[in-house]
């Protein structure tokens, strides 16, 4: 009885270990972009990391934090994605629920910018995740001054909500992808 | 009843209008089910017996592909609006022109999880830092490594950078377009069509004199003095010169073709060149 206990107690002091190092990795940012591949966690972790992640996850729900999972590339066959399609996926620690729009200033955004984002990234949801820059210019332009369009949406770039290729089509990026719920802002916006 | 000719001749103009239609889809985000596919299998179908040349068949080849790549946009098509993010565009924009801007960003608000990430710097990492600047050696001791020349730089001649093949003799578009000249010469004196086979315009006594020639014509081809016509299936490339300079296309893709100037492609061609 007391040897299994102590197996327990081991057990508990290898995932407290694991997950200080998993909020190491998840909170500081280790390169150019934030957030940590699945297979750097593999390999600071173990095997295990997908547990770890997920003990992690409710030990942030009452701060209103949680893991969140991307995948970059090819979107898993099941709901419940294979070690190797994990590997792929970037995790991210992101706000749990939602910010008001006074905290939202706070995170160093003007109300404009915003809403030009929120315009921006609704827009290129709904014509299948590209759109010609100059379409998303006009739109803005309807409620934004002219010069600051194009400075916004540089700025949408920079920030790696958006990205352009050559063709000056813009498409949603990495950032969108990480913090942005894309069926929920439709639906909050048609519903307004 | 239409010669054999003029049916072909028919079909290859059905087919690049096929190809034509098909690119606008795909390049435009134009609805895909504007194509309607089983008319143009149809008609590929119906013209196919008459092929009996490369070219034709690669048109026919090239319709088929495109024709693939519509479907594949079909199939995308129909998956995004059976998806629950599909949304009419005309209503989003129109439900965004009449919403405030407060309205926005409320509801984007409800959508938005920021990524939360820290930048700060931790004791651990002040004390790597510190460690990696006791074992640094002074910048002094660094640099010694790099001695600077003790020889004082100068500007050098015309004369000298001719002698080391920097510059050449001559005014570098000079001799291009000397080179346009006899390429021009050339074509109208051996070749067929307005071109001429690129290795016998660049094929000359010695491999280093051909190299230099091959050199010179990709700045032809480049700076629109001439274009080159590849035939991937008879593996023959010609050059065509211009009557005059062609000023690039700002939207037009520029494509890069490699093409080997080996010892051995160039005793191939003396030996061909020679008989």
């Amino acid at each position: 009885m007391e040897e299994r206990s102590k197996k327990v107690s081991k057990r508990k002091a290898v995932y407290a270990s694991k997950m200080k190092r998993a909020v190491h990795m998840l909170f500081y940012r280790r390169h150019k972009k934030p957030g940590v591949k699945g297979w750097e966690l593999r390999k600071a972790l173990g095997a295990d990391y997908p547990k770890v992640l997920s003990i992690l996850d409710e030990y942030l729900k009452p701060l209103d934090l949680q893991v969140k999972m991307v995948f970059e590339e090819e979107k898993p066959k099941s709901e419940k994605p294979a070690l190797e399609e994990l590997d792929k996926a970037r995790f991210y620690i992101t706000l749990r629920g939602d910010l008001t729009p006074k905290e939202a200033k706070m995170v160093g955004w003007r109300i404009d910018d915003l809403a030009g984002l929120a315009i921006t990234i609704a827009y290129i949801i709904s014509k299948k995740g590209k759109a010609p820059r100059k379409e998303v210019e006009e739109l803005l332009r309807e409620k934004l001054p002219g010069w600051k369009v194009g400075l916004n949406i540089d700025r949408y770039i920079r920030y790696g909500y958006l990205t352009q290729d050559e063709n000056e089509q813009l498409y949603l990026d990495w950032r969108t992808r990480a913090e942005v719920d894309q069926k929920a802002l439709i639906d909050l916006i048609l519903s307004k | 009843m239409q010669s054999k000719r003029e049916r072909a001749k028919i079909g290859r103009e059905r087919l690049q209008r096929v190809i034509e239609m098909c690119k606008a889809v795909e390049e435009r985000s134009l609805d895909p089910f504007l194509v309607d596919v089983d008319e143009i299998i149809r008609v590929v179908r119906e013209f196919f017996p008459e092929w009996e040349q490369p070219e034709d068949l690669c048109l026919d080849a090239e319709a088929i592909n495109r024709l693939a790549s519509v479907v594949r946009l079909q199939s995308e098509w129909v998956k995004h609006r059976s998806t629950l993010l599909y949304t009419d565009p005309f209503l989003l924009e129109e439900k965004i022109k009449r919403m405030e801007k407060d309205a926005i960003v409320e509801a984007f608000l409800g959508a938005w999880h920021p990524i939360v990430e820290f930048e700060q710097i931790s004791l651990h990492s002040l004390k790597e830092a510190l460690r990696y600047w006791v074992s640094l050696p002074p910048l002094k001791d660094r640099w010694k490594e790099f001695p600077m020349p003790e020889e004082a730089g100068g500007a050098a001649t015309r004369e000298e950078l001719i002698r080391l093949r920097i510059l050449q003799d001559k005014a570098f578009t000079e001799e291009l377009e000397n080179f346009w000249n006899e390429l021009k010469k050339l074509v109208s004196e051996e070749g067929e069509d307005g071109r001429i086979r690129y290795w016998d315009f660049v094929g000359a006594e010695t491999y280093e004199e051909t190299t230099h020639r091959a050199f010179m014509t990709s700045f032809l081809v480049t700076y629109g003095y001439a274009t080159l016509e590849v035939h991937p299936l008879e593996e023959e490339i010609f050059i065509k010169p211009f009557d005059r300079q062609q000023r690039r296309i700002a939207k037009k893709q520029l494509v890069s073709i490699p093409i080997a100037i080996t010892v051995e492609e160039w005793e191939k061609w003396r030996r061909g060149a020679k008989k």
